[in-house]
């Protein structure tokens, strides 16, 4: 596991700054529990701050200070991006692996769901819903939502891994052996998918918080509690731009475009490094 | 390769079975969207009664109840669920969707009809073009892993990748209406113009004005197909026939145009048929950023102004074109791949 680590970081460019953006965001979620201030309490500071040593990111029109904003705007976004991630993974895994595994009408029709979640049109819906239950809204539900909308594309996935696995050999002799098909399924079969679960777990997790930044751009989230895409709305609504104070509009979309190539990058090299064909290419053995 | 060697007769079986398979998909997508807005606590009828209150019209309750019985029965909700759902589906077969509250009486399928055009010129063209781009910068990329250029195509892409499109579009609007002042900011045309398809300084101002969004779109697209074809061909050239034509001397060129790139089209292909159902999501943010009167603003505004009609109508032709588009990459799929022809 260490030797893996410092392997990587020797050798990838990728997984150094997706270590450094991990480390970053980690830091920016601890430091939220130690804020000065509360998550919006108005005219804390000075108003319209440029970014100084006192306020590194600047301060917005409501006397806010961006820094510490940005610490609970980043912890509020991570904690419902692996929420959605997780919750979707579990109905992903049962329909990709079972429906791969089992075949036939079962498969059928399972993907017959899929394919109508697939091809559901899910930011009108989001809107829907979040425009309908505004009140009632919070956090928790929107990310089941998400999940219940954001499965498909990946069951899919999963699933065209599993047919290829059911064709080898071992898969065969689990079944003469008399394994029951929830072990052949977690035991055997799993371990190989889990790259793939991996990846998309990380794609999942980045698309389900940019979902929740354009709901929040569109001020249909609870614009009481920062998360990245509040505190886009809030500058986009003082007209930040328009009336110059740049780094209210600059820090949360400097640190969201950091923070998410950091853990895209991050995914990517721990892919490859899975991978053995690209593990044996970067020793620079033939592949 | 033949019109005969395409359409055989296992490919009519083939041909049916994926029909089959779409018009159910259809139905399970619009009994979806027929449930959500009947879950929803909110009834648009007694919204808008609650709005003609709340306006201070002092109205009898005689004609409230006329009114609700009246509206009722415009907007189909009359009745049993089950009762609502065949009544839904047999205004539907007439293509009747009711009229749009916020333009009453205008029918909502006129309106949805002259905000496609933008919508599909728009997503359409673009998600072809970074689809054909991508792949052969994709394909030139993972053929020749350890040039120069590569890396940096590759790293522009994966930086590109996990940015949330919203923010994409906001960096690029910055940059290149305030920062640097190229482009104007809102709307697919001057204000003050009509739309007269055939008027050149018309086409012109629709083209700078659509330059912005179509770049977002392209650069988000290309950068996604180029990783994804790269991931493919890097996997492919290690395989023995590639090396086997290597040695024999075939030309480059050859190799990856007719033996790799063919090998690593058909997941792309399939791809590009499920990333059009993301058309209409994404249509929503990029008209929303830049001001296009498509089907995604529109949507929003249903949305927002709860108009029942047109967001079903909106949720339905998004259904309806996104299956259909599926089918037809599906259809074209054995002129791609000998495999499923023959079987």
């Amino acid at each position: 596991m260490i030797n893996a680590f410092t392997g990587l970081w020797k050798t990838s460019g990728y997984f150094r700054f997706g270590i450094v953006a991990v480390v970053f965001a980690v830091v920016m979620v601890v430091l939220s529990f130690f804020s000065p201030y509360k998550p919006m309490e108005s005219y804390a500071v000075a108003a319209d701050a440029p970014p100084s040593l006192e306020n590194w990111f600047g301060t917005t029109s409501r006397g806010q200070d961006l820094f510490w904003q940005m610490t609970f705007a980043l912890r509020n976004s991570l904690a419902f991006g692996i929420i959605t991630a997780l919750l979707s993974r579990i109905i992903a895994i049962f329909v990709g692996m079972y429906s791969g595994y089992k075949g036939g009408w079962f498969d059928k029709v399972l993907m017959s769901v899929n394919d109508s979640f697939v091809i559901m049109p899910v930011l009108p819906i989001l809107l829907l819903l979040n425009f309908l239950l505004r009140d009632q809204m919070n956090w928790f539900y929107m990310s089941l939502m998400m999940a219940l909308l954001g499965w498909a594309w990946d069951a899919r996935l999963i699933r065209s891994q599993v047919l290829s696995l059911k064709e080898r050999v071992f898969s065969e002799t689990a079944v003469f052996c008399g394994m029951p098909t929830r072990k052949i399924i977690f035991r055997e079969h799993m371990p190989y998918v889990l790259p793939v679960l991996f990846s998309t777990t990380i794609n999942n997790l980045l698309w389900s918080i940019g979902m929740e930044v354009t709901l929040s751009i569109l001020g249909l989230t609870n614009l009481n509690n920062p998360t990245i895409g509040v505190v886009i709305f809030w500058a986009n609504q003082h007209q930040a731009m328009i009336s110059g104070s740049w780094w209210w509009v600059a820090a949360p979309v400097i640190v969201t475009v950091f923070v998410f190539t950091g853990f895209y990058l991050l995914s990517v090299s721990i892919n490859e490094f899975i991978d053995p064909r690209t593990r044996l290419r970067m020793k620079g053995g033939a592949a | 390769m033949t019109f005969k060697h395409v359409f055989n007769k296992n490919f009519g079986k083939y041909l049916l079975g994926r029909v089959g398979q779409t018009i159910m998909v259809i139905i399970i997508g619009i009994t979806i969207t027929f449930i959500i807005p009947r879950l929803a606590p909110t009834n648009p009828v007694e919204l808008k009664i609650q709005q003609m209150m709340v306006s201070g019209a002092n109205i009898h309750p005689e004609a409230i109840k006329a009114f609700r019985e009246a509206m009722n029965d415009i907007y189909g909700l009359k009745g049993t669920l089950f009762e609502q759902y065949v009544n839904f589906w047999s205004r539907l077969s007439r293509g009747d969707l009711g009229p749009s509250i916020f333009s009453f009486p205008r029918p909502a399928t006129d309106i949805i009809m002259k905000a496609m055009p933008w919508t599909i010129g728009l997503l359409l063209s673009t998600s072809v073009i970074s689809w054909i781009f991508g792949n052969l910068l994709g394909g030139l990329a993972g053929y020749q892993s350890n040039r120069r250029w590569t890396k940096w195509a590759e790293l522009a892409a994966n930086s590109i990748r996990p940015i949330p499109y919203y923010i994409f579009a906001f960096i690029l609007l910055i940059l290149f209406c305030f920062v640097w002042p190229l482009f104007p900011t809102m709307g697919a045309y001057d204000p003050g113009m009509d739309e007269e398809w055939m008027n050149p300084v018309f086409l012109l101002s629709v083209l700078h004005h659509t330059f912005l969004p179509a770049l977002s779109l392209v650069l988000t697209g290309l950068g996604a197909w180029l990783l994804g074809m790269r991931a493919l061909v890097s996997n492919i050239i290690s395989e023995d026939y590639v090396q086997y034509a290597e040695v024999a001397g075939v030309k480059k060129k050859t190799i990856l145009y007719q033996y790799v790139m063919r090998n690593a089209m058909l997941p792309q292909i399939t791809g590009l048929g499920m990333s059009l159902g993301g058309i209409f999501s994404g249509a929503l943010i990029t008209e929303y950023v830049y001001g296009i009167p498509g089907m995604g603003q529109l949507s929003y505004r249903a949305i927002v102004g709860f108009d029942y009609s047109l967001i079903m109508g909106v949720s339905i032709f998004s259904i309806v074109g996104v299956s259909v588009a599926v089918l037809i990459v599906d259809l074209l799929y054995p002129i791609f791949d000998p495999r499923v022809r023959l079987n």
